[in-house]
Protein backbone atom coordinates (compact mmCIF):
# COMPACT_ATOMS: atom_id res chain seq x y z
CA UNK A 1 0.00 0.00 0.00
CA UNK A 2 1.55 3.13 -1.04
CA UNK A 3 0.87 5.76 1.52
CA UNK A 4 0.73 9.47 -0.39
CA UNK A 5 1.04 12.74 1.05
CA UNK A 6 0.28 15.63 -0.65
CA UNK A 7 0.55 19.52 -0.05
CA UNK A 8 0.29 19.13 3.73
CA UNK A 9 -0.57 21.87 5.68
CA UNK A 10 -0.32 20.85 9.70
CA UNK A 11 -1.04 22.86 12.92
CA UNK A 12 -0.76 22.39 16.44
CA UNK A 13 -2.80 23.99 19.22
CA UNK A 14 -4.38 26.26 16.13
CA UNK A 15 -0.54 27.48 15.25
CA UNK A 16 0.38 26.01 11.65
CA UNK A 17 3.69 24.00 12.25
CA UNK A 18 4.46 22.80 8.66
CA UNK A 19 3.18 24.01 5.08
CA UNK A 20 3.28 22.73 1.50
CA UNK A 21 4.59 19.08 2.75
CA UNK A 22 4.37 16.42 -0.19
CA UNK A 23 5.95 13.05 -0.42
CA UNK A 24 5.12 9.29 -1.26
CA UNK A 25 6.17 6.26 0.94
CA UNK A 26 6.29 3.06 -1.13
CA UNK A 27 5.71 -0.63 0.13
CA UNK A 28 9.13 -1.68 0.91
CA UNK A 29 10.98 1.61 1.54
CA UNK A 30 11.77 3.85 4.86
CA UNK A 31 11.58 7.25 4.96
CA UNK A 32 13.12 9.20 7.92
CA UNK A 33 11.76 13.02 9.35
CA UNK A 34 14.76 14.79 10.38
CA UNK A 35 14.21 18.17 11.93
CA UNK A 36 15.05 20.41 14.85
CA UNK A 37 12.91 20.12 17.87
CA UNK A 38 9.35 22.10 17.75
CA UNK A 39 9.57 22.04 13.96
CA UNK A 40 6.56 19.26 13.50
CA UNK A 41 7.68 16.21 12.79
CA UNK A 42 5.22 14.58 15.98
CA UNK A 43 2.14 16.52 14.69
CA UNK A 44 3.07 15.56 10.94
CA UNK A 45 3.51 11.85 12.51
CA UNK A 46 0.26 12.22 14.03
CA UNK A 47 -1.88 13.51 11.05
CA UNK A 48 -0.51 10.48 9.20
CA UNK A 49 -2.08 8.12 11.68
CA UNK A 50 -5.07 9.56 11.56
CA UNK A 51 -4.78 11.14 15.67
CA UNK A 52 -5.87 14.41 14.04
CA UNK A 53 -6.86 15.84 11.02
CA UNK A 54 -4.80 18.17 8.11
CA UNK A 55 -5.61 21.91 8.05
CA UNK A 56 -4.82 21.28 4.09
CA UNK A 57 -3.81 18.71 1.98
CA UNK A 58 -4.92 15.05 1.36
CA UNK A 59 -3.53 12.32 2.80
CA UNK A 60 -4.09 8.74 0.78
CA UNK A 61 -3.51 4.69 0.97
CA UNK A 62 -3.29 4.75 5.33
CA UNK A 63 -6.87 3.58 6.30
CA UNK A 64 -6.60 0.60 8.73
CA UNK A 65 -3.04 0.42 7.21
CA UNK A 66 -1.15 1.94 10.34
CA UNK A 67 0.65 1.14 12.91
CA UNK A 68 2.03 3.76 14.80
CA UNK A 69 4.42 4.31 18.28
CA UNK A 70 4.43 7.62 19.75
CA UNK A 71 6.14 8.66 22.86
CA UNK A 72 4.49 6.84 25.25
CA UNK A 73 4.49 2.86 24.52
CA UNK A 74 0.62 2.00 25.70
CA UNK A 75 1.44 -0.30 27.91
CA UNK A 76 -0.32 -1.25 31.42
CA UNK A 77 2.25 -1.70 34.22
CA UNK A 78 -0.16 -4.00 35.88
CA UNK A 79 -0.12 -6.89 33.37
CA UNK A 80 2.93 -8.87 32.31
CA UNK A 81 4.57 -8.67 28.89
CA UNK A 82 3.17 -11.39 27.65
CA UNK A 83 -0.28 -9.99 28.77
CA UNK A 84 0.13 -6.65 27.49
CA UNK A 85 1.47 -8.06 23.98
CA UNK A 86 -1.13 -10.67 23.66
CA UNK A 87 -3.84 -7.45 24.43
CA UNK A 88 -2.51 -5.65 21.33
CA UNK A 89 -2.50 -8.76 19.25
CA UNK A 90 -5.87 -9.41 19.69
CA UNK A 91 -6.95 -5.68 19.06
CA UNK A 92 -5.74 -6.01 15.46
CA UNK A 93 -7.03 -9.78 15.38
CA UNK A 94 -4.04 -11.64 15.70
CA UNK A 95 -3.21 -14.17 18.16
CA UNK A 96 1.29 -15.29 18.11
CA UNK A 97 3.10 -12.80 19.28
CA UNK A 98 6.41 -15.56 19.50
CA UNK A 99 7.85 -13.53 16.70
CA UNK A 100 7.22 -9.82 18.25
CA UNK A 101 8.99 -11.55 21.40
CA UNK A 102 12.07 -13.15 19.37
CA UNK A 103 12.96 -10.28 17.65
CA UNK A 104 13.66 -8.14 21.10
CA UNK A 105 14.49 -11.06 23.06
CA UNK A 106 11.73 -10.20 26.04
CA UNK A 107 11.40 -14.55 26.22
CA UNK A 108 13.43 -14.07 29.65
CA UNK A 109 10.76 -11.15 30.62
CA UNK A 110 7.61 -12.74 29.01
CA UNK A 111 6.03 -13.06 32.63
CA UNK A 112 7.63 -10.22 34.40
CA UNK A 113 5.23 -6.89 35.29
CA UNK A 114 5.46 -4.43 32.40
CA UNK A 115 5.81 -1.85 35.50
CA UNK A 116 8.67 -3.45 36.82
CA UNK A 117 10.74 -3.13 33.91
CA UNK A 118 13.27 -0.63 32.94
CA UNK A 119 12.78 2.42 30.40
CA UNK A 120 14.71 0.45 27.67
CA UNK A 121 12.80 -2.62 28.61
CA UNK A 122 9.34 -0.72 28.02
CA UNK A 123 10.60 0.63 24.78
CA UNK A 124 11.72 -2.84 23.30
CA UNK A 125 8.02 -4.33 24.61
CA UNK A 126 6.86 -0.86 23.17
CA UNK A 127 8.18 -1.36 19.76
CA UNK A 128 7.42 -5.18 19.77
CA UNK A 129 3.87 -3.94 19.62
CA UNK A 130 4.41 -3.17 16.03
CA UNK A 131 5.09 -6.85 15.07
CA UNK A 132 1.86 -8.19 16.63
CA UNK A 133 0.18 -5.84 14.66
CA UNK A 134 0.47 -7.11 11.49
CA UNK A 135 0.21 -3.17 9.92
CA UNK A 136 2.05 -2.56 6.84
CA UNK A 137 3.35 0.93 7.76
CA UNK A 138 4.87 1.90 10.65
CA UNK A 139 4.48 5.20 11.90
CA UNK A 140 7.39 5.73 14.54
CA UNK A 141 8.01 8.58 16.85
CA UNK A 142 11.41 9.19 18.25
CA UNK A 143 11.73 4.62 18.42
CA UNK A 144 15.47 4.51 19.39
CA UNK A 145 14.38 7.01 22.88
CA UNK A 146 16.13 5.15 25.76
CA UNK A 147 17.50 2.00 23.89
CA UNK A 148 20.81 0.66 24.30
CA UNK A 149 23.19 -0.06 21.35
CA UNK A 150 22.29 -3.85 21.25
CA UNK A 151 18.48 -2.74 21.13
CA UNK A 152 19.16 -0.42 18.57
CA UNK A 153 20.76 -3.76 16.47
CA UNK A 154 17.34 -5.87 17.42
CA UNK A 155 14.97 -2.49 16.35
CA UNK A 156 17.14 -2.05 13.10
CA UNK A 157 17.04 -5.54 11.96
CA UNK A 158 13.25 -5.89 12.91
CA UNK A 159 12.83 -2.36 10.51
CA UNK A 160 14.89 -4.69 7.80
CA UNK A 161 12.64 -7.56 8.47
CA UNK A 162 9.50 -5.46 7.66
CA UNK A 163 10.40 -3.63 4.87
CA UNK A 164 12.03 -6.82 3.36
CA UNK A 165 8.04 -8.65 3.85
CA UNK A 166 6.73 -5.27 1.68
CA UNK A 167 5.93 -2.88 4.49
CA UNK A 168 7.49 0.06 5.16
CA UNK A 169 8.22 2.51 7.66
CA UNK A 170 8.20 6.56 8.56
CA UNK A 171 9.96 7.18 11.21
CA UNK A 172 11.09 10.66 13.19
CA UNK A 173 14.99 10.02 14.21
CA UNK A 174 18.02 11.35 15.02
CA UNK A 175 20.27 8.24 15.04
CA UNK A 176 21.58 6.35 11.86
CA UNK A 177 20.34 2.71 11.81
CA UNK A 178 21.96 1.55 8.75
CA UNK A 179 19.08 1.43 6.60
CA UNK A 180 18.67 2.45 2.94
CA UNK A 181 16.32 4.91 4.04
CA UNK A 182 15.09 8.17 2.25
CA UNK A 183 15.82 11.45 4.72
CA UNK A 184 13.16 14.50 4.54
CA UNK A 185 14.59 17.57 6.67
CA UNK A 186 11.34 19.58 7.19
CA UNK A 187 12.88 22.58 8.43
CA UNK A 188 12.23 24.15 4.83
CA UNK A 189 8.82 23.45 5.22
CA UNK A 190 7.94 25.35 8.17
CA UNK A 191 4.91 27.46 8.33
CA UNK A 192 4.94 30.98 9.35
CA UNK A 193 4.04 31.19 12.96
CA UNK A 194 2.73 34.64 12.71
CA UNK A 195 -0.58 32.80 10.68
CA UNK A 196 -3.23 31.24 12.58
CA UNK A 197 -5.67 28.71 11.15
CA UNK A 198 -9.14 28.45 12.47
CA UNK A 199 -10.04 29.07 16.40
CA UNK A 200 -8.27 27.54 19.00
CA UNK A 201 -9.47 26.93 22.98
CA UNK A 202 -6.59 26.88 23.89
CA UNK A 203 -6.63 29.60 26.64
CA UNK A 204 -9.64 27.51 28.17
CA UNK A 205 -7.54 24.15 28.79
CA UNK B 1 -13.29 -5.68 21.69
CA UNK B 2 -13.38 -8.73 24.08
CA UNK B 3 -9.66 -8.64 24.33
CA UNK B 4 -10.57 -5.16 25.46
CA UNK B 5 -13.21 -6.02 28.15
CA UNK B 6 -10.49 -8.75 29.66
CA UNK B 7 -8.40 -6.39 29.84
CA UNK B 8 -9.73 -3.92 31.73
CA UNK B 9 -11.40 -6.13 34.10
CA UNK B 10 -8.25 -7.72 34.43
CA UNK B 11 -6.98 -4.58 35.42
CA UNK B 12 -9.78 -3.35 37.40
CA UNK B 13 -8.96 -6.72 39.67
CA UNK B 14 -5.07 -6.33 39.75
CA UNK B 15 -3.37 -4.16 42.74
CA UNK B 16 -4.29 -0.28 42.28
CA UNK B 17 -7.44 -1.15 39.93
CA UNK B 18 -10.09 0.24 42.39
CA UNK B 19 -11.76 -2.55 42.30
CA UNK B 20 -14.48 -2.37 45.43
CA UNK B 21 -13.49 1.08 45.82
CA UNK B 22 -16.88 2.10 44.78
CA UNK B 23 -18.06 -0.65 47.19
CA UNK B 24 -16.54 0.51 50.07
CA UNK B 25 -17.76 3.59 49.12
CA UNK B 26 -21.51 3.09 49.06
CA UNK B 27 -21.03 0.84 52.09
CA UNK B 28 -19.69 4.13 54.33
CA UNK B 29 -21.99 6.37 52.56
CA UNK B 30 -25.38 4.22 53.73
CA UNK B 31 -23.84 3.54 57.19
CA UNK B 32 -22.93 6.96 58.12
CA UNK B 33 -26.81 7.82 57.20
CA UNK B 34 -28.21 6.67 60.45
CA UNK B 35 -25.70 8.38 62.51
CA UNK B 36 -26.56 11.47 60.65
CA UNK B 37 -30.65 11.28 60.40
CA UNK B 38 -30.82 9.51 64.43
CA UNK B 39 -32.57 6.23 65.43
CA UNK B 40 -35.53 7.00 64.04
CA UNK B 41 -36.25 3.73 61.92
CA UNK B 42 -39.42 4.76 60.80
CA UNK B 43 -38.05 7.86 59.18
CA UNK B 44 -35.26 5.60 57.92
CA UNK B 45 -37.30 3.41 56.30
CA UNK B 46 -39.21 5.85 54.36
CA UNK B 47 -35.80 7.07 53.29
CA UNK B 48 -34.05 3.91 52.45
CA UNK B 49 -34.73 3.30 48.60
CA UNK B 50 -33.72 6.98 48.27
CA UNK B 51 -30.68 6.99 50.12
CA UNK B 52 -29.32 3.47 48.70
CA UNK B 53 -30.16 5.12 45.08
CA UNK B 54 -28.09 8.20 46.04
CA UNK B 55 -24.98 6.61 47.53
CA UNK B 56 -25.03 3.99 44.82
CA UNK B 57 -24.94 7.03 41.77
CA UNK B 58 -22.45 8.41 43.99
CA UNK B 59 -20.14 5.58 44.34
CA UNK B 60 -20.52 5.16 40.85
CA UNK B 61 -19.10 8.54 40.20
CA UNK B 62 -16.00 7.65 42.49
CA UNK B 63 -14.37 5.74 39.08
CA UNK B 64 -15.07 7.42 36.79
CA UNK B 65 -11.90 9.51 36.77
CA UNK B 66 -9.94 6.61 36.41
CA UNK B 67 -12.10 5.13 33.21
CA UNK B 68 -10.03 6.85 30.53
CA UNK B 69 -7.52 9.15 32.39
CA UNK B 70 -5.39 6.04 32.83
CA UNK B 71 -5.39 5.05 29.22
CA UNK B 72 -4.26 8.55 28.20
CA UNK B 73 -1.54 9.04 30.15
CA UNK B 74 0.31 5.64 29.03
CA UNK B 75 -0.56 6.31 25.45
CA UNK B 76 -2.96 3.29 25.35
CA UNK B 77 -5.49 5.76 23.96
CA UNK B 78 -3.90 7.29 21.58
CA UNK B 79 -2.74 3.25 20.31
CA UNK B 80 -6.57 2.38 20.18
CA UNK B 81 -8.09 5.31 17.71
CA UNK B 82 -5.31 4.26 15.53
CA UNK B 83 -6.29 0.16 15.72
CA UNK B 84 -8.94 -1.04 13.50
CA UNK B 85 -11.41 -1.24 16.53
CA UNK B 86 -14.24 1.33 15.77
CA UNK B 87 -13.80 4.28 18.99
CA UNK B 88 -17.56 3.41 19.33
CA UNK B 89 -17.16 0.34 20.02
CA UNK B 90 -13.88 0.97 22.19
CA UNK B 91 -16.23 3.39 24.59
CA UNK B 92 -18.87 0.84 24.79
CA UNK B 93 -16.71 -1.90 25.82
CA UNK B 94 -15.06 0.11 28.32
CA UNK B 95 -18.61 1.59 30.17
CA UNK B 96 -19.56 -2.33 30.27
CA UNK B 97 -15.87 -2.68 31.69
CA UNK B 98 -17.15 0.47 34.45
CA UNK B 99 -20.45 -1.50 34.93
CA UNK B 100 -19.46 -4.81 35.32
CA UNK B 101 -16.72 -3.59 38.04
CA UNK B 102 -18.88 -1.18 40.09
CA UNK B 103 -22.12 -1.26 38.92
CA UNK B 104 -22.67 -4.91 39.38
CA UNK B 105 -21.25 -5.21 42.90
CA UNK B 106 -23.31 -2.02 43.62
CA UNK B 107 -26.65 -3.82 42.75
CA UNK B 108 -26.19 -7.32 44.61
CA UNK B 109 -24.99 -5.27 47.90
CA UNK B 110 -27.78 -2.62 47.88
CA UNK B 111 -30.16 -5.52 49.84
CA UNK B 112 -27.49 -5.90 52.47
CA UNK B 113 -27.18 -2.48 53.20
CA UNK B 114 -31.22 -1.55 52.94
CA UNK B 115 -31.18 -4.28 56.08
CA UNK B 116 -28.97 -1.12 57.63
CA UNK B 117 -31.75 1.14 56.74
CA UNK B 118 -34.43 -0.77 57.51
CA UNK B 119 -36.02 -0.63 54.07
CA UNK B 120 -39.27 -2.52 54.07
CA UNK B 121 -39.59 -5.99 52.98
CA UNK B 122 -41.54 -5.73 49.75
CA UNK B 123 -39.00 -2.83 48.67
CA UNK B 124 -35.66 -5.10 48.31
CA UNK B 125 -37.17 -6.65 45.10
CA UNK B 126 -37.50 -3.36 43.68
CA UNK B 127 -34.38 -2.01 44.70
CA UNK B 128 -32.18 -4.41 42.96
CA UNK B 129 -33.88 -4.42 39.71
CA UNK B 130 -34.59 -0.83 39.73
CA UNK B 131 -30.37 -0.13 40.20
CA UNK B 132 -29.87 -3.11 37.71
CA UNK B 133 -31.96 -1.31 35.13
CA UNK B 134 -30.60 2.11 36.07
CA UNK B 135 -26.62 1.82 36.84
CA UNK B 136 -25.81 1.34 33.00
CA UNK B 137 -27.13 4.14 32.18
CA UNK B 138 -24.67 6.08 35.20
CA UNK B 139 -21.52 4.32 33.83
CA UNK B 140 -22.52 4.90 29.74
CA UNK B 141 -22.89 8.79 30.80
CA UNK B 142 -19.85 9.16 33.03
CA UNK B 143 -18.13 7.26 30.39
CA UNK B 144 -19.14 10.48 28.01
CA UNK B 145 -18.18 12.63 31.10
CA UNK B 146 -14.66 10.81 31.12
CA UNK B 147 -14.55 11.20 27.07
CA UNK B 148 -15.44 15.11 27.50
CA UNK B 149 -12.41 15.45 30.55
CA UNK B 150 -9.57 13.42 29.31
CA UNK B 151 -6.43 15.25 28.95
CA UNK B 152 -7.29 17.94 31.84
CA UNK B 153 -5.02 17.63 34.36
CA UNK B 154 -7.04 16.94 37.49
CA UNK B 155 -10.38 16.29 35.84
CA UNK B 156 -12.29 14.71 38.33
CA UNK B 157 -14.11 17.13 40.27
CA UNK B 158 -14.84 18.60 36.45
CA UNK B 159 -15.81 15.49 35.55
CA UNK B 160 -18.55 15.04 38.95
CA UNK B 161 -20.07 18.53 37.75
CA UNK B 162 -20.45 17.56 34.31
CA UNK B 163 -22.05 13.87 35.02
CA UNK B 164 -24.25 14.80 38.06
CA UNK B 165 -26.36 16.54 36.31
CA UNK B 166 -27.00 14.36 33.85
CA UNK B 167 -27.49 11.68 36.06
CA UNK B 168 -30.85 13.37 37.46
CA UNK B 169 -33.49 11.88 35.41
CA UNK B 170 -32.17 8.27 36.14
CA UNK B 171 -32.09 9.00 39.84
CA UNK B 172 -35.55 10.89 39.59
CA UNK B 173 -37.30 7.28 38.06
CA UNK B 174 -34.36 4.84 39.47
CA UNK B 175 -35.57 6.01 43.06
CA UNK B 176 -39.32 6.64 42.39
CA UNK B 177 -39.47 3.28 41.40
CA UNK B 178 -37.57 1.77 44.53
CA UNK B 179 -39.65 4.10 46.52
CA UNK B 180 -42.77 2.61 45.18
CA UNK B 181 -41.91 -0.87 44.99
CA UNK B 182 -41.18 -0.31 49.16
CA UNK B 183 -44.30 1.20 49.69
CA UNK B 184 -46.28 -1.34 48.09
CA UNK B 185 -47.70 0.88 45.65
CA UNK B 186 -47.23 -0.40 41.20
CA UNK B 187 -43.15 0.79 40.14
CA UNK B 188 -44.08 -0.71 36.63
CA UNK B 189 -44.15 3.24 34.88
CA UNK B 190 -41.01 4.64 37.00
CA UNK B 191 -39.34 1.38 35.66
CA UNK B 192 -40.39 1.31 32.05
CA UNK B 193 -39.06 5.34 32.08
CA UNK B 194 -35.67 4.19 33.82
CA UNK B 195 -35.38 1.51 31.00
CA UNK B 196 -35.82 3.68 28.40
CA UNK B 197 -33.60 6.62 29.44
CA UNK B 198 -31.28 3.29 29.79
CA UNK B 199 -31.60 2.07 26.75
CA UNK B 200 -31.31 5.59 24.92
CA UNK B 201 -28.23 6.62 26.99
CA UNK B 202 -26.94 3.29 25.47
CA UNK B 203 -27.77 3.68 21.77
CA UNK B 204 -26.68 7.03 21.84
CA UNK B 205 -23.88 7.67 24.46
CA UNK B 206 -20.98 5.84 22.88
CA UNK B 207 -20.98 8.02 19.32
CA UNK B 208 -20.86 11.18 21.88
CA UNK B 209 -18.05 9.73 23.50
CA UNK B 210 -16.52 8.57 20.45
CA UNK B 211 -16.40 12.12 18.80
CA UNK B 212 -15.70 14.05 22.02
CA UNK B 213 -12.54 11.39 22.57
CA UNK B 214 -11.23 12.34 19.06
CA UNK B 215 -11.52 16.16 19.71
CA UNK B 216 -9.57 15.54 23.22
CA UNK B 217 -6.92 13.88 21.44
CA UNK B 218 -6.01 16.13 18.61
Amino acid sequence: MTLKASNLTLARGGVPVLTGLSFVLEPGAALILRGPNGAGKTTLLRTIAGLQPAVEGEISGVADQIAYAGHADGLKAMLTVRENLVFWAQVFGRHDITPALDAYALHPLADRLAGTLSAGQKRRLGLSRLLVTGCPIWVLDEPTVSLDTDAVAMFAAAVRAHLAQGGSALMATHIDLGLEADVIDITPYRAMTTLRVGASDEAFL
Amino acid sequence: MIALLMRDLRLAFRAGGGFGLGLAFFLIVTTLVPFSVGPQPALLSTIAAGVLWLGALLACLLSLDRLLALDYEDGTLDLLLTAPLPLEAAVSVKALAHWITTGLPLVLAAPVLGVLLNLPGAGYGWLVISLAIGTPALSVIGTFGAALTVGIKRGGLLLSLLVLPLYVPTLIFGAEAARRGAAGLDPATPLLMLAGITLATIALMPFASAAVLRMGLR
